[in-house]
């Protein structure tokens, strides 16, 4: 039977087949304009940061770019020929070819590398999340496990799901009131210019932590505290209440029964929805830009006097780097290649902190599987 | 199989022993001392009743059913015995005593963890806890602080072997106890309850998941325990009740409505309701 004969089995054209046909071409063209976007997003930054972090000779990468700090960009004629290179090579060349002068068009951040930002975005990450996750647990194994309801429960939880709403800026703002400005100190003597309270053996100086690595994690701390949250009770509630009955049911108490028989289940779960908050933390700019983050900074975190002065430094860091270089200084060839190159490092970075996290759950649940 | 376990170390009462070995008979008509004691007792969940003015008396070293169609309370008195329903939102005793060992349980001075290491619980759903088997019979007496590897491993094995489940499982204690089936899953949650030396055992529905062959299993089971522990057991099998229940206690609408020993509730109930659910009229 030839295809254009009408048999028995004929799909008659009616017109809701036309308009199935012409609604799944618009379902499915919504869905490839994802893909389009993302290739598009992905590609040109891949393409782009890839002429920055990759070279054509051994060792294939541009080490510079990943392990030295920013430099300013000097571009400049000299004995006939072009030359572009970093403030100290600059120097350096000037001394050697006796002090000629040149005029030499700078580009700020635009050599050297982006060291002090990978750094300063691992510490910020580690820090805060460590912070979320400790209180979260905590917040959500109360919430689910030990609370008995009520209306105080019922408004934390509202006051979670409120949190969750709070724009990033807002965070950036709260931060800086909360813990740059008034956050206490210890000190040996009251602060005349602030609010202080003796404790007898030492003072509560309320003068804040200034711009540094704890403000900025509390911040990004209680920026993702309820997503933290949500996903630590989503996964608490996920273990089977047979494992908590059978644990008391021996005689142990209610810890040892979450200790035991309910938190070791449900952290890979946990661990799983915190990726999604690594990556927040990680990207966000306007939580950091008040509370933590430094334009540049000379010196890497460690390079401190006292290890106390670790936590009250404020440090560079990838999201606020990308900002800076692509808000405050000129569009141009130069400055491009440390603009796609931070971008570039930075969706490699969260994409390693991500796969680590899922390496990790992964392993969690071959442990513990029921 | 002979087990012997050792008296409780951790007891309730300090005073009274346990009633002794007069109870392995088959059927006694005449219990010593009850094991458990329930007077009076009503039960609310929020604001409905679910137990209304029960009053029991269990023998040490016996098998007392609790039968009666879905909703009777029948689960909800057994999950008093070792206040498993405090952890239920909402749930108090409104009247009444539940006595174990002769002493209220419900007393502000009883210590629940002390309680529920006296009762066990085997529970309808069995619920091996995802670590190897070896660590489900453990558990209950690390718990108790209990770290000398070589009482760790004599419990093991005196508890799997109570539960007749050691020869199945002896190779392979350090494996997932995930990795067994449904009915030996269940005999080593006996196990783990017994590893504990309780005084009672609580049982609910302990076989209504499991296939014919593993319900005799574990129906064998039940009368070799016996011989050490108290066990209550709920079910919703009255050939169950009748094959290994020494005494058995009908409820209806959270009433109890006749208790006496199993051969008699089934042959000749004093109460017409009792009649009309064992033969099947209702329920």
């Amino acid at each position: 039977m030839s295809a254009s004969q009408p048999h028995l089995f004929t799909t008659p054209v009616t017109g809701a087949i036309r308009f199935e046909r012409v609604a799944f071409s618009v379902f499915r063209l919504a869905t490839y304009s994802i893909l389009l976007a993302a290739t598009i997003i992905f590609g040109i930054i891949f393409v782009k940061g890839s002429e920055t972090l990759f070279t054509r000779e051994f060792p294939f990468v541009n080490t510079t770019f990943l392990t030295a700090s920013p430099e300013t960009l000097h571009v400049f004629e000299h004995a006939g020929q072009k030359h572009e290179m970093g403030d100290k090579e600059f120097r350096a060349y000037l001394e050697k070819n006796g002090n000629p002068q040149v005029s030499d068009d700078n580009y700020v951040y635009s050599a050297g590398g982006i060291f002090p930002c990978i750094v300063g975005t691992l510490f910020l990450v580690l820090g805060s999340m460590a912070i979320a996750l400790f209180v979260g647990i905590s917040a959500a194994v109360f919430l689910n496990e030990y609370s008995r309801g009520g209306p105080v429960v019922e408004m934390l939880r509202l006051a979670i799901l409120n949190l969750a709403g709070v724009p990033s800026i807002v965070f950036g703002l709260f931060g800086f009131g909360l813990f740059v400005l008034f956050a206490p100190v210890f000190g040996a003597t009251p602060d005349p210019a602030h609010f202080s309270i003796s404790l007898g053996f030492t003072c509560l100086n309320f003068s804040g932590w200034g711009v540094s690595l704890l403000s900025g994690w509390f911040t990004l701390a209680f920026m993702v505290l309820p997503v933290v949250i949500t996903a630590s009770e989503e996964s608490l509630k996920a273990v089977p209440k047979g494992f908590r009955d059978g644990s008391l049911a021996l005689g142990a108490t209610q810890w040892e029964t979450i200790r035991t028989n309910v938190l070791p289940y449900a952290l890979p779960g946990i661990l799983t929805s915190s990726i999604l908050g690594i990556a927040r933390v990680a990207g966000e700019t306007a939580p950091i830009m008040f509370t933590a983050a430094y334009v540049v900074s000379d010196r890497l975190p460690w390079q401190v006097d006292k290890a106390v002065d670790v936590l009250f430094q404020g440090v560079m860091a990838l999201p606020y780097h990308i900002y800076v270089v692509s808000s405050k200084i000129p569009q141009n060839a130069y400055t491009e290649r440390v603009q796609f190159g931070t971008a570039f490092v930075f969706l490699a970075l969260v994409l390693m902190i991500a796969l680590s996290s899922v390496i990790l759950r992964s392993r969690l649940r071959a442990r513990y599987r029921w | 199989m002979s087990v012997d376990f050792a008296t409780p170390t951790v007891s309730l009462v300090k005073t009274e022993p346990s009633p002794n070995s007069s109870a392995t008979g088959p059927i006694q008509a005449t219990a010593p001392v009850p094991m458990i004691e329930v007077e009076n007792l009503d039960f609310f969940y929020g604001k409905s009743q679910a137990l209304h003015g029960v009053s029991l008396k269990i023998p040490a070293r016996q098998v007392t059913a609790f039968i009666g169609p879905s909703g009777c309370g029948k689960s909800t008195l057994l999950r008093c015995f070792n206040r498993m329903n405090d952890l239920i939102e909402g749930t108090r005793i409104g009247r009444g005593h539940i006595k174990i060992q002769g002493i209220d349980i419900y007393d502000p001075s009883v210590d629940v963890i002390a309680l529920r290491r006296q009762v066990g619980m085997v529970f309808q759903k069995s619920n091996p806890f995802p670590k190897s088997i070896y660590q489900n019979i453990s558990y209950g007496l690390e718990l108790q602080g209990v770290k000398d590897k070589a009482r760790l491993d004599a419990v093991v094995e005196k508890s799997l072997r109570g539960a007749a489940l050691w020869d199945e499982v002896k190779d392979r204690l350090h494996t997932s106890a995930l990795g067994l089936s449904g009915g030996q899953q269940q005999r080593l949650c006996i196990a783990r309850a017994i590893a504990v030396e309780p005084a009672v055992i609580l049982m609910d529905e302990p076989c209504s998941a499991l296939d014919p062959i593993a319900t005799s299993k574990v129906e064998e089971l039940i009368q070799e325990l016996k011989k050490q522990f108290t066990i209550v057991i709920v079910t919703h099998s009255m050939q169950q009740a009748g094959r290994c229940s020494d005494k058995t206690a009908f409820f209806y609408l959270g009433k109890l409505i006749e208790m006496d020993v199993t051969q008699k509730v089934f042959t000749k109930p004093a109460q017409q309701q009792t009649e009309d659910y064992i033969t099947g009229r209702f329920g």
